[in-house]
């Protein structure tokens, strides 16, 4: 099957962007939890061409920022050391993807020399730019993970009461309102209460894929079982039927395949959606905590009214996830054109639910 | 100028005393209301001349409790009561931490420091124009004594469990009888309100002490002897105190004091949004300030004035759970106290904190790092002889090393502390979530143990919930905390110190004292406490600092400075490094265009 060029074009570009996180060691320079506690709150580095003396260099090169005795003031750059960039030098060890370890980066400068920090430090001196693209890799994931169980939830319980009707589908369908209907986030509350004192990170991980996947099944299965409902109606699957195919062998061959064009539109919507909640919990100090990166917990440094209105870098955390959107939603139209052309207005599911 | 200002305040006078005798009907108590001004004893202090009238606006971080000093436990009311609305007889002035006069003129101690003898200021009234004497300092501390009140003064009252007794000699004259000698016995008045008689009596022996006062009291049922009274409350809004006529001070020209007419306590839950109101001129004082936005007020420049009044008495401090856990404890928990107990291992972690960079991270430079309770704000006190060993990890290590413990390579290959039994060392740390600073610094922390192959989770968790386990439930490995003495002098720390104290976090409310070192503290708190001179006494302090230092039962971390800012237009703005940090000399504020703040 060839795809079309519309759909093919989202994918490589969130392709590319995935391939940024996921291999993060190698984009950034330093490891995200280290601290360089001469240079809280750096501004970004600037990187130049030309030195304080108008000289060109092809090398490109930055200044340390001088170190500020007072707070209030705003750090000036210490033009008198030169210090260039190195490309695919060596730096600090990192996992590729968790498993691989290496020592190469995409850019760092020479040990000792000064830091390079692209997008600025936070109040330990830890780099955002690491920290943004690592913290990426979080997020991401239990956006991932969580669209994974949702769908999985919304799709097995949508073709149980789609197909098999009668009082499953009533007491589903009635279970998907109730759910529909909870305030999970006070809910969230209520249970990190529960929970031991120090969640170690996986565990919090973990806890948030689950909240996040369990909750948001009610309106993919509605969905599905829209669909299902038409299609056990429709003429071939009667015929089907009618020579005596299975149950199994029905929703297996002929129903199931139906809803995929559903299933992966609604992935599509539903993975920036749940990277959303996490930022959201992990904002509100109930995601991954520190120091683990997460773009939620970048975010969280924003409640502190100092930061919000002294270092504007801090925001930038928040400006990451727009191409990611901007790719999960355009592929989302694009899969929705694609699974049903000619009736992009309607919506695949206008119909029949 | 000067007849005028007196005949002003002869008719002030005649005023006052018009309302007290029109008020005096109604009480079961009569009393003469005629007292001419010659009679009147004030308190002249120094300090800029004022100007009289205006409004100063402040903000609270919670609605008080209650007005009633008896049940006033919170912060918000102690503050309002404390600060504004009640009296001592002897108050011990926030700028100097020295006691100076306040409802006494001066006291005498007996050779034997068991019995003071306290002179009354003459022609004293509350705020309702009631006079004021003996009888009423007879009743406050019959009531402040009396078990079935629950007073939360009693405790300050039992001197080695025994009350202090009460005699009065004349209408000024009182002898107060201590049980065992007492150092700093008249330290003991400082925020001892003097209750009014006349309107507590009848709720007292009907035993309904405890719910009066409370915040809907009507203005004229409340009577104080502070430079304001109650004028109006308004639920989650604003409480308003207005000018006490009858306060008993004045300034250097013989100005009544307060200068200011009106007081209003604004109540503003978080202290980013207190910042936002003093930003935009709805309050005219902040205190409490964090460094951070300290400097962002500092930084804008928009005709504040901003004080660093130095370090204050807040130490911050990382604990361990030493508690005897019996049988309660689980064996993880069991094999945590043992790391935890060994004191090698206390004094590694205290090598390997980077207090210095607390400093410069969590207060930005406005602080000071610690090695023991006593601040550097309190020189009085401070040990300086208490060693202050540098940050060293290779000591740290040979510490752990001596102590049993190993280090082995983990799959990642970070090298993790293991103890003599090849379990690694992890453990959490609890802070307060509403406390950015110390939840900064416990991150830090974390990070500077890592480097000892401690493995360090930090769990916030909501204040309440935190005490509780500290206290009560014992759930917990480590706990960083800090504490605000109220005063300089050691016994308002006694609680901490003495092994039986609710506040001696590391293992509080002990029946004996559970090692040698304790039981040493014990004693030589208890022997201060009867120590008549300020060297014995600072002798056998300076012993529990080291005692402290050798033992690290707590781990000093750093000292914020107290930081405090107010609008150019507040004048006598002098932030004291002891609570209230601003409004210490409310009655001495005053606003120089006599505008006063312009929300209402």
């Amino acid at each position: 099957m060839k795809l079309p060029s519309k759909l093919a074009k989202w994918l490589i570009a969130l392709g590319l962007l995935h391939g940024a996180v996921i291999c993060a060691g190698f984009f950034t320079p330093y490891d995200p939890g280290e601290q360089d506690r001469e240079n809280t709150y750096q501004p970004p580095t600037h990187i130049h061409l030309v030195d304080s003396q108008g000289h060109f260099h092809i090398r490109p090169f930055f200044y340390r920022y001088l170190n500020r005795e007072d707070f209030s003031e705003p750090p000036q750059e210490d033009t008198t050391k030169i210090i260039p960039l190195r490309f695919f030098a060596k730096g600090a060890r990192y996992h590729l993807m968790g498993f691989i370890p290496l020592s190469l980066h995409l850019f760092c400068s020479d040990p000792g020399s000064g830091r390079i920090y692209l997008l600025g430090t936070d109040a330990y001196g830890r780099d955002q730019f690491s920290r943004i693209l690592f913290g990426g890799q979080i997020s991401l994931l239990t956006g991932l993970l969580g669209a994974f169980v949702t769908l999985l939830l919304g799709a097995s319980i949508g073709t149980t009461a789609g197909y098999y009707g009668g009082w499953r589908d009533g007491l589903l369908m009635r279970l998907a309102e109730l759910f529909v209907a909870l305030p999970w986030l006070y809910l969230l509350f209520a249970l990190r209460a529960f929970l031991p004192l120090a969640v170690s990170p996986l565990e919090a991980f973990l806890l948030v894929v689950v909240v996040v996947g369990t909750v948001g099944w009610a309106r993919p299965a509605r969905l599905i079982r829209g669909i299902v409902l038409s299609a056990k109606e429709r003429d071939f699957v009667r015929a089907a039927r009618g020579f005596g195919a299975s149950n199994t062998y029905l929703l297996r061959r002929h129903i199931l395949p139906e809803t995929a064009g559903v299933l992966l539109t609604q992935a599509a919507i539903l993975i920036p959606q749940f990277v959303l909640a996490e930022m959201t919990l992990s904002f509100l100090g109930l995601g991954v905590p520190e120091p683990l990166a997460s773009w939620g917990n970048l975010l969280a440094n924003l409640q502190q009214y100092s930061v919000l209105v002294s270092y504007w870098w801090m925001y930038l955390p928040a400006l990451a996830i727009v191409p990611f959107f901007v790719g999960y939603l355009g592929l989302a139209s694009a899969l929705q054109e694609h699974a049903n052309p000619h009736k992009i207005e309607v919506g695949v599911t206008g119909d029949t639910v | 100028m000067r007849t005028k200002r007196a005949s002003l305040l002869v008719t002030l006078l005649g005023l006052a005393g018009l309302c007290a005798a029109r008020e005096a009907a109604s009480y079961p108590h009569a009393f003469t209301p005629q007292q001419s001004k010659s009679e009147e004893e004030l308190l002249t202090l120094p300090g800029e001349l004022g100007r009289p009238g205006g409004r100063l606006v402040v903000s609270l971080r919670a609605e008080p409790k209650t007005l009633n000093p008896l049940t006033a436990v919170d912060a918000p009311s102690r503050e309002v009561i404390l600060g504004a609305m009640q009296a001592d007889l002897v108050h011990i002035n926030r700028a100097t931490q020295l006691t100076e006069p306040a409802l006494a003129t001066s006291w005498r101690v007996s050779a034997d420091y068991l019995q003071y003898t306290l002179t009354l200021r003459k022609g004293l009234r509350f705020s309702d124009g009631h006079p004021m004497d003996a009888d009423d300092i007879l009743f406050t501390f019959r009531v402040y004594l009396d078990e079935n009140v629950h007073a939360t003064q009693r405790d300050l009252l039992l001197i080695g469990g025994k009350p202090i007794a009460v005699r009065k000699v004349d209408a000024l004259t009182l002898v107060f009888q201590l049980p065992q000698p007492y150092g700093v016995g008249e330290r003991l008045f400082d925020g001892l309100a003097i209750l009014p008689r006349h309107l507590l009596e009848k709720p007292y022996t009907e035993g309904k002490l405890a719910e009066t006062w409370a915040l809907s009291t009507p203005a004229n049922l409340w009577a104080g002897l502070g430079p304001f009274r109650l004028k109006e409350y308004i639920p989650g809004q604003r409480l308003v105190l207005e000018r006490n006529p009858y306060y008993w001070k004045q300034d250097g020209k013989g100005t009544r004091l307060p200068y200011l007419d009106e007081l209003d306590f604004l109540f503003v839950p978080s202290s980013d949004a207190q910042v936002l109101r003093f930003q935009s001129g709805d309050t005219d004082v902040i205190s409490r300030l964090s460094a951070d936005n300290f400097f962002l007020l500092q930084r804008q420049q928009r005709g504040f004035t901003m004080a660093d009044a130095g370090p204050g008495l807040e130490y911050n401090f990382v604990f361990f759970n030493l508690n005897d856990l019996g049988e309660k404890a689980s064996s993880e928990m069991a094999r945590k106290q043992k790391w935890f107990r060994e004191v090698k291992f206390r004094q590694a972690v205290s090598l390997t904190v980077d207090r210095e960079a607390l400093v410069r991270l969590v207060y930005q430079g406005r602080g000071a790092a610690l090695w023991g309770p006593v601040t550097p704000g309190n020189r009085r006190w401070l040990n300086t002889s208490v060693p202050h060993p540098a940050r060293s990890l290779d000591q740290a290590r040979r510490l752990l090393k001596e102590a049993g413990f190993s280090w082995t390579n983990a799959s990642n290959g970070d090298s993790v502390l293991v103890d003599s039994g090849g379990k690694p060392v992890e453990f959490s740390i609890l802070t307060s979530s509403s406390n950015a600073d110390r939840t900064k610094m416990a991150t830090l922390l974390q990070d500077d143990l890592k480097q000892l192959g401690m493995h360090v989770q930090v769990a916030p968790l909501e204040f309440r919930s935190l005490i509780e386990r500290v206290t009560q439930t014992k759930e917990y490995d480590a706990c960083l905390l800090g504490l605000v003495s109220f005063d300089a002098d050691p016994n308002s720390d006694l609680n901490v110190w003495l092994s039986s104290g609710g506040t001696h976090l590391w293992n509080p409310s002990q029946a004996h004292p559970a090692t040698t070192w304790e039981a040493e503290m014990d004693h030589l708190m208890e022997q201060q406490l009867s120590a008549t001179t300020y060297e014995q006494r600072k002798k056998l302090y300076d012993r529990v600092q080291e005692i402290l230092a050798e033992n690290q039962p707590m781990i000093f971390l750093a000292s914020p400075h107290i930081l405090a800012g107010a609008k150019d237009t507040v004048g006598n703005f002098h932030a004291a490094v002891l609570e209230p940090y601003v409004l210490w000399n409310v009655e001495q504020l005053f606003q120089r265009d006599g505008a006063g703040s312009n929300s209402k």
